[in-house]
């Protein structure tokens, strides 16, 4: 927490250098059919009401009983946080009345957690890597929902979320940019995804952060810090921990003082505001839930799960670099979503994986983005897509060709292959047909015969001109031999 | 310990029940009455004792990750004091 | 004919099975004496019609010979139960007109096994009370007179405020009344510090508070959730066993009731005692303890001896503590549990200029002022500062109650012997009103069970000089209450059966 400070960094203020601290709080919304302590669907949307049990709606005697599979997830995610799992922890009630929160109390884990210390690995950049420690993940019950602004003397409340599974996961203020912020969330959401155990649809409010951001001269202890609730995408994030963190330099600057407090991010205004509603001093009440005994299991239980889990992304990027060989930074790329990591690998196998890798990250993933789909949607497959390098490797089209096919495949779909043979896509690999080209060409320009035995870089020239009159279609290897042996340079 | 009067406040509203000027006193007695008889507990030795969390010897029973309770919205607000479309209706709440 | 309210459970049940009474008839009858009896107050709710529908098709089972144990057999329900689409307050203006659109496992195990449903029974507000005062339907008188007075004096009484008239105990009073004046063959009660053994002490009936875990939870409205237990109140032990039987069980529904067969109580009736070790917990002889007390206390373990028990000196070197740490433990749990309440959902609401004022000013008129003070007090302890301080130092008080039962059980105890209570009934208005202490030290001898998880049963054993009758109670191993009902039935047979006293109402 007191390592030396990074320059690089620092911010710079009016009178000096700041460090930024952050540390997060995710609300990660747990996979599963039924919420944690009912029998109601977690499904999202649906009616107002209609996805609610008697216990959600804390109706007088209704009692919580535990799931198996929010349990089962929780560990997963346990395991991969690289993190402690405690055999046994315990349910607390979070007092406060609040009229999405029937029970007037969430039930939490607040003194033992189901999962304690662990570590995430986040690639900041291609040549940055820092290490975030997890202080711990417990399992607790969201709110429902209250619509403030349907009208101007009402509120409504809609308890389809109330009782849905939620994984806190509260990493420690190991965080020091708004772009290692964001990274770290992203890696975050990576990892549940590939464990299956939350499905980061953060439109959905599948995983929220708690953003807690101070400021420090460098060396310092920690400043004192606000907690921005709520933010819902990893871009406003880096957003909100940028102007919150300019916003304290600011009042430290002028000499004031930060006050600890609860603030929101307004995205439209890129400002964070003080929560007045929150701003009551809260006394929770914490005690242990007496409706439910501890929750306990064994190491087995744990080990059991830790088989079924697939490959985790930092395990499958070490994998790929020392497999395929390919660099630390795309393989970090590659294994972002399994499914591009899946995809990679039909395209990479018994191919060149370095080839593979360029086209997956270079042509694919750019082409997705432009069109804003992702993998699974993809037009593109990674046989038709393999199909495309093992063309270009096999020496029947030129990489320039093969873009063009790329594009037909995109738009038009079909077998690259055939595409290639019915559109007279082949490379001129016929040497005579090549020399040919080439006698001619220096027959027909002795002056630039001369210039280029003076200055071989002239030798593009000549390239050039063979290309256009093969059609594009030659082996550009083939072309460069025949016009040194021809040219003799 | 006791209370004054000012906690008698604070812990009403931490309940959110309603006192009025006249009962404060009152009440701030009979809290004071009954924290008297709990103190006697300060005198007994604790000392590495765990506090108790399950008093039946038993395991916590889990349950099958299975949606199997549809009580309808119709159910659920069958009983509210105020409802509108399905929603509870409460004064507004500002946020 | 005979009046068929002056049948026990077991009677009734065997001349249904005899086909010599229908099921329509005794529940009629009750019906009746229920009519007749509204100014003792132990009703709140009367279900004729669902009664005798209930009965009419329990006759129609037993002439199938499709009966369950407990077919046709009319009981009293406890308010604090949910049962659908009837009323369900818990005796608390704050659940104003709510009918659950469910029906509790204890009351639906009793369904199942064929019982017939007469109404709801008056309770103290959210079980928090030793006398039924505390309801917002007004106290329950008990069919027993006070000293020295008559039956004319009573019905005056009774049609004014009460006052003067023996209370039932409770908070489970509207149960002991109503099965004591013969309103119904047995009834469900629940206990949490005493509710169901202090009343039924008081009433000359017999109750039994389950081991922690015996009976689900699911569909009762909750005070103290780690104290709370469900049972049975009864005219005889007999009686007691049979309905515990019916209402115990598994539920998944409820993750601290526990999955183990329910074994058939009624067989341990008349079981023989010989051998079996009684513990009497010097403990329990505290100070200025009526004469009347000791002797009864004396008599029962005179009972015990005669019938070949074994009896031993024990000590339960923390019984003390236990009722300041359960003032603690269950306004804590109670605080919490009664959050619900806020007028959003269900019940009462009262309007307010913004969200924390309806809030307040439903929970200022919905809950009386035992459960607004109840509610402070366990908000208090919980309170950030003082949660190390009371609140687990009464857990970890909790944990010492329990090693102490432990101990003697280890040392081959089968079932412990004490007083019910430190006193015979008392009157409506005559305890509680200047310091509220006074009306919780009645659960002195009955808290601790609850504290450790105990099963505990309450069996009449004596009259006061005054008459009015006095309980012993036996406190047994966790999930033995066999051993409780084969023990109470010699006490019940060695001090002869009370006599219940005659309508005046
Ligand atoms: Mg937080
Ligand atoms: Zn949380």
């Amino acid at each position: 927490m007191n390592a030396p400070a990074n320059a690089s960094k620092l911010i710079k203020g009016a009178t000096g250098d700041w460090e930024i601290v952050v540390g997060m709080e995710i609300h990660a919304q747990v996979s599963s059919h039924s919420k944690l302590f009912s029998g109601a669907s977690t499904e999202f949307g649906g009616d107002p009401n209609s996805h609610v049990s008697l216990v959600d709606a804390a109706m007088p005697g209704m009692l919580p009983v535990i799931n198996e599979e929010c349990v089962k997830q929780a560990v997963r995610t346990g395991i991969g946080l690289k993190a402690q799992i405690n055999h046994r922890s315990t349910f607390d009630r979070k007092n406060y009345f609040y009229p999405d929160l029937p029970q007037g109390y969430q039930i939490s884990q607040y003194k033992s957690p189901i999962v304690g210390e662990g570590e995430v690995i986040v690639d900041v950049t291609a040549s940055e890597q820092i290490v975030v420690g997890i202080e711990r993940l417990h399992l607790e019950q969201d709110a429902g929902k209250s619509l403030h602004d349907q009208s101007p003397t009402d509120s409504f409340v809609d308890l389809n979320r109330s009782g849905v599974a939620l994984m806190e996961i509260v990493s420690k203020p190991d965080i020091r940019s708004a772009e290692e912020a964001r990274a770290y969330v992203t890696k975050l959401r990576t990892i549940l995804r590939y464990l299956g155990t939350c499905d980061g649809n953060m439109e959905q409010g599948s995983l929220r952060a708690d953003v807690n951001v101070s400021v420090r001269r460098p060396g310092e202890g920690l400043g004192t810090r606000c907690e921005i609730k709520n933010v819902n995408s990893i871009r406003f994030i880096g957003q909100a921990v940028d102007v919150e963190a300019r916003r304290q330099i600011g009042i430290l600057e002028d000499g004031g003082k930060i006050d600890q407090e609860t603030r929101l991010f307004d995205p439209a205004r890129g400002e964070t505001r003080s929560m007045r509603s929150k701003e009551e001093a809260h006394d929770y009440r914490y005690f242990p839930d007496p409706d439910l005994l501890p929750l306990e299991f064994d190491q087995a239980f744990v080990d059991e799960l830790a088989r079924g889990l697939p490959e985790l992304p930092d395990d499958k990027k070490a994998r790929f670099m020392r497999d395929y060989g390919i660099a630390s930074y795309d393989a970090g790329v590659l294994v972002m979503e399994r499914a591009s990591a899946d995809f990679y690998e039909a395209v990479a196998k018994g191919r060149d994986a370095k080839a593979a890798a360029n086209w997956v990250i270079n042509e694919l993933f750019g082409r997705l983005n432009k069109e804003g789909l992702d993998i699974t949607s993809s037009p593109v497959s990674a046989a038709q897509l393999g199909a495309i390098v093992d063309l270009i490797s096999e020496g029947v089209i030129s990489g320039k060709i093969a873009k063009d096919l790329f594009e037909i495949v995109w738009t038009e779909g079909g077998d690259p292959r055939a595409l290639v043979e019915a559109r007279g896509m082949k490379q001129v690999t016929d040497t005579g047909a090549i020399e040919a080209a080439v006698d001619a060409i220096i027959a027909a320009n002795p002056d630039k015969v001369a210039q280029a035995q003076a200055k071989p870089t002239m030798l593009g020239w000549f390239v050039g001109q063979v290309m256009k009159e093969t059609g594009g279609k030659a082996n550009p290897q083939s072309v460069n031999e025949l016009l040194k042996r021809k040219l003799g340079i | 310990m006791s209370v004054d009067q000012a906690t008698v406040r604070r812990i009403a509203h931490l309940a959110r029940i309603a006192v009025s000027d006249e009962e404060v006193p009152h009440l701030q007695q009979e809290l004071n009455a009954i924290l008297s008889f709990i103190e006697e507990l300060s005198a007994v030795d604790v000392e590495g004792v765990e506090p108790m969390t399950s008093v039946a010897p038993m395991k916590m029973v889990w349950r099958k990750d299975a949606v199997t309770d549809h009580a309808g919205a119709d159910v659920i607000v069958a009983n509210a004091p105020v409802s509108e479309d399905g929603f509870f209706t409460v004064p507004k709440v500002v946020e | 004919m005979t009046d068929v309210t002056r049948l026990t459970l077991a009677q009734a049940r065997d001349a249904l099975a005899a086909k010599t009474l229908s099921s329509v008839e005794l529940t009629q009858g009750h019906l009746d004496a229920m009519a007749k009896a509204r100014g003792l107050n132990a009703y709140v709710v009367e279900t004729p019609e669902q009664a005798l529908a209930m009965a009419a098709a329990s006759d129609a089972r037993i002439a199938k010979g499709t009966a369950g144990p407990l077919e046709g057999l009319p009981l009293g329900i406890k308010d604090l139960y949910a049962t659908k689409g009837v009323h369900t307050q818990a005796c608390s203006h704050i659940l104003d007109g709510f009918k659950p659109e469910y029906e509790s496992t204890v009351t639906s195990h009793l369904w199942r096994d064929g019982a017939v449903m007469l109404g709801k029974l008056n309770m103290d507000e959210f079980a928090m009370g030793s006398s039924n005062e505390t309801s917002y339907y007004g106290p329950v008188a008990s069919p027993w007179l006070p000293p020295h007075r008559d039956g004319a004096w009573a019905r005056e009484a009774l049609a004014g405020d009460k006052k003067g008239l023996l209370t039932p105990g409770g908070s489970s009073g509207g149960s002991a009344s109503a099965v004591a004046a013969h309103l119904c063959l047995a009834a469900t009660a629940s206990d949490t510090g005493g509710s169901i053994r202090q009343p039924a002490a008081f009433t000359g009936t017999v109750g039994i508070k389950p081991t922690y875990g015996r009976c689900s939870r699911w569909g009762m409205v909750a005070f103290a959730s780690s104290l709370d237990q469900a049972g049975p109140i009864a005219r005889t032990v007999r009686d007691c066993a049979i309905m515990l039987r019916s209402m115990a069980g598994h539920d998944p529904r409820d993750a601290t009731c526990i999955d183990a067969p329910v074994p058939d109580y009624e067989a341990s009736i008349g079981a023989s005692i010989k051998g079996k070790k009684i513990g009497i917990p010097r403990e329990y002889r505290i100070d200025g303890m009526p004469a009347e007390i000791e002797k009864l206390w004396a008599d029962g373990i005179a009972f015990l001896k005669a019938a070949g028990a074994e009896i031993v000196d024990i000590s339960l070197p923390h019984t003390k503590t236990a009722l300041p740490a359960y003032y603690i433990v269950a306004p804590a749990e109670a605080s919490s549990n009664l959050a619900r309440y806020d007028g959003v959902r269900y019940g009462l609401r009262v309007p307010g200029k913004d969200i924390s004022s309806m809030y307040e000013n439903t929970r200022r008129a919905g809950f009386g002022p035992e459960v607004r003070r109840r509610i402070m007090i366990g908000a208090y302890v919980l309170s950030a500062g003082y949660y190390d301080a009371y609140y687990v130092r009464a857990q970890k008080i909790r944990t010492l109650i329990k090693q102490d039962f432990e101990k003697a059980y280890a040392q081959g105890v089968d079932a412990i012997l004490t007083p019910a209570t430190p006193s015979a009934a008392f009157g409506i208005g005559e305890k509680g009103s200047a310091d509220p202490v006074e009306m919780y030290l009645n659960d002195v001898f009955t808290v601790t069970v609850n504290m450790a998880g105990l099963p505990g049963i309450a069996v009449p054993a004596g009259l006061s000089a005054d008459g009015l009758p006095l309980g012993l109670q036996l406190i047994g191993r966790p999930f033995d209450e066999e051993t409780l009902f084969s023990v109470a039935s010699v006490i019940e047979e060695s001090a002869g059966r009370v006599a219940l006293p005659q309508p005046w109402w």
